[in-house]
């Protein structure tokens, strides 16, 4: 874990460099504070291609993200965000090229994905659930401590003995937030966590995921459909089309970032004009 | 004073009570209207004995140790074929839902097979077994066989592919998500399966008894029977319906206990 983070650093200062050249000095100045203690784990995908049978859902995507970076991948439906994501998370097998998570050796308790459905063992009490996502640690002796730990992060502590039939949407889809957070992964995918949400709640939502990659440092990979909610939480949204990254836009905005401010909505504009010309093309 | 007390209890407090008794109501009714009916010869006690002629009959026969005996015997013979059969059905559920060789292998024989109506079998039984424990014993567990073992596949294929995903993400081993995942997800089913089962049970026991036997309550029926003893053919009829009651009711209770996670079973 040591060595891994050691190597890990120097790359990431060159990837954050190269991104971050000319603007948004505010903004690279708080996430190199927080690289320091940062457990993010980079992630280089090179000439990655995918197909289901005829159909070419990828067709070489190349991308590098720092440690710790916050991504957020759009593109209009079905245009293989899932599958990149489920690559990622190695729940589906690469056709070629390659992804590789710096030069760390990776566990599986590493790398953690939650999708838009929480996923909840319905018959397991809300604590089991959280123990679930410990991975090989489920049965140590203190999978309960860190599983209630996880319960707080997410506020919902005092929820840990209810039965998840009972909890609001909002509440389950925290309670697979603290499921993935428990093994301290070092890579977090997100599959539309917030798309079967109300807009308060998302809202809500949104702010707790921000806090928790904060105060854990794990390199977020978000896909959505909401180009605000990218332009919100991420550093970095990457537009894909035609099975290739077709824009990469850095998000150069000082967190926290005030909802609707000029600076995002413009941000949000041009983005979604690509999406938008993307779609026209079709 | 009593007035003051009970507004002061909780409502929850006597909710259940008064639920456990309003379903036995309408029972009650009915052994009254009847007792009432026989006792002024509204219905020839030839056709339907009163009541307390059955109770009566039931009293002589709890003394004589008769009752008891055959009650045995069939609880007896219900229990262990219910058990051979529902595990043999379980394990080829688990099997068939788990395995595609395995399902491929059995599937459709077992399909082909419970088309055979089990009590057509019932000459080829004695013939095997003669009037014999073992030829009721093979009827039940025959009869259970296909519920638990059609309701345990069906759980089993049923189970959310979502949570299974998730199982394997998170590390689960095969026994871990078949522990966590599988088996409490087929449970619901499984239950529905053992339901059928009880039902089917005594059907077969009670067939099987009064065609070939030499004890059990349905071999007491036949035996009044030929004795012309009504208020015994009665009473064993009472007592079925009696002993299939509480095999609904135990299954219930086994079903909330390990089904309360589910919301059709909360806060009831
Ligand atoms: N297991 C699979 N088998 C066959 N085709 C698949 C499979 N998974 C995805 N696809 C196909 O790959 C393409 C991309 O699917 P994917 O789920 O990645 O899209 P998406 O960008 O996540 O869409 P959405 O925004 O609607 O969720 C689709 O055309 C889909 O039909
Ligand atoms: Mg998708």
């Amino acid at each position: 874990m040591q060595t891994a983070l050691r190597t890990s650093l120097p790359e990431t200062e060159l990837a954050s460099r190269a991104n971050f050249a000319p603007a948004a000095r505010v903004a690279r100045e708080d996430r190199q504070e927080r690289q320091v203690h940062t457990s993010g784990l980079p992630l280089s995908i090179r000439g990655l291609r995918k197909s289901f049978g005829d159909n070419e859902v990828l067709r070489g995507i190349d991308l590098h993200i720092p440690a710790g970076q916050f991504v957020a991948i759009v593109g209009k439906s079905g245009c293989g965000k899932s599958t990149l994501l489920r690559l990622i998370a190695g729940l589906e097998k690469i056709d070629a090229g390659s992804i590789s998570f710096g030069d760390a050796a990776i566990q599986p308790e590493d790398i953690r994905v939650m999708f838009q459905e929480p996923r909840l063992l319905p018959w397991a009490r809300v604590l089991s659930n959280v123990e679930v996502g410990l991975g090989r640690d489920r049965s140590s002796g203190d999978a309960h401590a860190r599983a209630e730990k996880a319960l707080t992060e997410v506020g919902l502590v005092d929820k840990r003995d209810q039965w998840p039939s009972v909890l609001s949407g909002g509440q389950k889809q925290r309670v697979a937030l603290a499921r993935a957070l428990v093994s301290r992964p070092r890579v977090l995918a997100f599959d539309e966590p917030l798309g079967a949400l109300d807009a308060l709640t998302r809202i809500s939502m949104q702010r707790l995921l921000e806090r928790v990659w904060r105060d854990q440092g794990f390199t977020a990979i978000l896909v959505t459909h909401d180009v605000a909610e990218a332009v919100a939480l991420a550093d970095r949204v990457l537009v894909i089309d035609e099975g290739r990254v077709a824009h990469d836009v850095m998000v150069n905005v000082a967190r926290p970032r005030e909802r609707g401010s000029a600076e995002l909505a413009s941000l949000e504009g041009s983005i979604l004009s690509h999406l938008l010309s993307a779609d026209d093309r079709t | 004073m009593s007035l003051i007390d009970s507004v002061s209890l909780p409502r929850n407090f006597r909710l259940p009570r008064v639920d456990g008794l309003v379903q036995w109501i309408v029972p009650l009714a009915i052994i009254a209207i009847w007792q009432v009916a026989s006792v002024t010869g509204f219905v020839p006690v030839r056709v339907l004995p009163a009541p307390s002629d059955v109770a009566l009959a039931g009293w002589k026969l709890l003394l004589s140790g008769e009752l008891i005996r055959n009650i045995w015997v069939s609880f007896w013979r219900a229990s262990i074929g219910f058990l051979i059969g529902g595990s043999i059905g379980f394990a080829f559920g688990l099997a068939n839902g788990l395995s595609q060789l395995s399902a491929k292998l059995t599937d459709t024989t077992l399909q082909m097979v419970r088309n055979v109506p089990h009590l057509a079998l019932i000459p080829l039984v004695i013939l095997w077994f003669g009037i014999d424990e073992s030829a009721k014993l093979f009827l039940v567990a025959l009869g259970v066989f296909f519920p638990i073992y059609l309701n345990t596949l069906h759980g089993i294929r049923t189970v959310d592919p979502q949570l299974i995903e998730m199982g394997r993400i998170y590390g689960m081993s095969d026994g871990e998500l078949f522990r966590r995942v599988i088996f409490p997800g087929a449970l619901p089913s499984i239950f529905v399966g053992i339901r059928f089962a009880l039902g089917i049970m005594w059907l077969t026991l009670i067939v099987a008894e009064t065609i070939a036997a030499s004890s059990g309550l349905g071999y007491m029926a036949m035996q009044a029977r030929e004795f012309m003893l009504i208020d015994v053919v009665v009473l064993s009829i009472l007592i079925y319906a009696l002993l299939g009651k509480l095999a609904d009711s135990a299954s219930r209770v086994l079903e909330r206990l390990t089904l309360s996670w589910h919301p059709a079973f909360q806060k009831r």
